[in-house]
């Protein structure tokens, strides 16, 4: 990995605001449901990860808000929506 | 309830054109934006095509914050050692008026929200369209803020995943199929550097499409395209074929792979990367389109799915702006009608089906169906390089001919295969 910037100091150079709430919550009860497990290949600011126990996990911060892992999970085991007014990722190129 | 004549949900070039449009002709109308400004959650790869929007928003393309006008078209097929690139230059394309430009969407939607504001639109930013309101069936406004709000008709602008629609009931949560994931970095570096390392003079620019190693096998590519003083680079990749892909991958890798490569490494060095986006891109074609309007609904840009790859290009932009603005027409037939239930709003449909919008989805058709064949994304960047690196070697024995050569890499079935594909190609 030398050379190689991580994830986070990649992410690190957006402008981020936070939100009171975190607005994708993996339904309760289908953390280990197989079809959350594409979201740690697709989503492209890695913020899904597998613990030990096998069970799905999310850290927000850093979304590009992008869909990726709505599409690819879908919304039965995704609870998504959009970040609130004036919170979330805010591009100043786009 | 506060109540408007028309409410437009998303300002991207699908709203903002819409807005722009329907200020102009003195419509009541309000944009309703997440974002802090029109821009900070729109994404694109990096260039816009003039020409077929050029009549849909005549007056504003000389003042437009444009980035490059493209005079320099560069095709590059990669392999795992190698890559092959095609330079296509032409002076046609550095005479005004420019036919494609390329763009960054934070400059560029802020001042086209600007535009629409002029032109007496409203415009209200840093709020989130929570829901659509519902009377007998037909949509009579938005709750965005906690607040409700009113409207004759309500245009979802909200973007590929478009969760208005959603909730309209016009379309279904979207399948992998039919969607790709767009990564993208901005890379800054010094003007003159750009311009001596690609070769441009004054606001020239170049566009770069990828193709091979790079997205490992699954369908999509690379782009690069230079900004007046900075590089978007990035890859599309097809989410069905990153789910399934084995080995599996992490798409962020991807992307650090081909930046790695030399060919990127040598024209990014020095540069500083100031963004990483990503978003999905619907890329369905007219398949993956969702329904166009419903009694007091209309639904235009990527939120409808106006999204097409066409092999080399994906185009979106294009028919996000005629879209909105033929949305906006269609709210004024309508309201010349006092009617806007779904019956008097289907005029957008035929509108779009005359223009080059779904002329271009039907003519297409077949291109998502072609684009899924994975030799396009390995056989065909690995034949190009090995028959391109042998040409070029000059070993200890005698030199084969061209012909030789290629035969050598070629069975009788594969030049089968080639002849199938090439006809799938023909039938694009």
């Amino acid at each position: 990995m030398s050379g190689r910037r991580s994830l986070k100091a990649k992410l690190g150079v957006n402008v981020f605001k936070p939100d009171k709430t975190k607005h994708i919550n993996i339904r309760p009860g289908y953390e280990k449901d197989p079809r959350l497990k594409a979201a740690v290949l697709v989503c492209p600011a890695g913020l899904y990860s597998i613990s030990d126990r096998g069970e799905v996990e999310l850290d927000i911060d850093g979304c590009l808000e992008c869909g990726t892992c709505r599409i690819a999970c879908g919304p039965e085991v995704l609870d998504w929506n959009y970040p609130n007014g004036e919170s979330g990722v805010q591009f100043r190129f786009g | 309830m506060d109540k408007f004549d028309v409410i437009i949900v998303g300002a991207g070039l699908a709203g903002l054109s819409a807005a722009y449009t329907l200020a102009q002709a003195g419509i009541e109308v309000v944009v309703i934006e997440r974002g802090d400004y029109p821009g900070a959650k729109n994404v694109t790869g990096g260039r816009l095509y003039v020409n077929p929007v050029r009549q849909y928003l005549p007056d504003i393309w000389d003042e437009a914050p444009l980035e490059r006008h493209v005079t320099n078209e560069l095709l590059t097929m990669m392999s795992s050692e190698n890559s092959t690139t095609i330079r296509f230059r032409s002076e046609k394309f550095n005479r005004p008026p420019y036919h494609s430009y390329t763009v960054l969407r934070a400059t560029f939607d802020r001042w086209l929200a600007s535009r629409a504001e002029e032109a007496g639109a409203m415009l209200v930013t840093k709020n989130l369209v929570d829901d659509i309101i519902k009377e007998n069936g037909r949509v009579i406004g938005v709750v965005a803020g906690g607040e409700e709000l009113g409207a004759d008709v309500v245009i979802a602008c909200d973007g590929a995943l478009s969760l208005i629609t959603e909730k309209a009931g016009l379309r279904s949560p979207g399948d992998p199929k039919n969607y790709a994931v767009g990564l993208k970095e901005v890379i800054e570096l010094p003007r003159e550097t750009l311009e001596d390392r690609f070769g441009l003079t004054g606001d020239e620019g170049v566009a770069q499409l990828f193709m091979g190693s790079l997205t490992q096998g699954c369908f999509g590519g690379g782009f690069l395209y230079t900004n007046k003083s900075s590089i978007s680079l990035g890859m599309v990749v097809g989410i069905k074929d990153l789910m399934e892909k084995k080995p599996p991958v992490e798409v962020p890798n991807l992307l650090d792979d081909f930046k790695e490569r030399p060919e990127i490494a040598a024209l990014i060095r020095g540069g500083e990367q100031v963004e990483y986006s990503a978003h999905v891109i619907p890329e369905g074609g007219i398949d993956g389109l969702t329904t166009l309007f419903s009694d007091g609904l209309l639904v235009a840009g990527d939120a409808a799915g106006f999204s097409l790859n066409m092999g080399i290009t994906v185009r979106g932009m294009e028919f996000a702006i005629a879209s909105g603005v033929m949305a906006a027409r269609a709210v004024q037939q309508a309201r010349e009608r006092h009617d806007f239930s779904a019956a008097s709003l289907a005029c957008y449909q035929q509108m779009l089906e005359e223009s080059f919008v779904l002329q271009d989805f039907k003519t297409f058709r077949h291109a998502p169906h072609f684009l899924e064949n994975p030799r396009l994304f390995s056989f065909y960047p690995q034949f190009a390089g090995r028959v391109m690196e042998e040409v070029f070697t000059f070993g200890e024995g005698p030199k084969a001919k061209l012909s030789d050569t290629v035969r050598k890499h070629l069975s009788f079935g594969e030049a089968w295969r080639i002849a199938r594909d090439l006809w799938g190609g023909l039938k694009i």
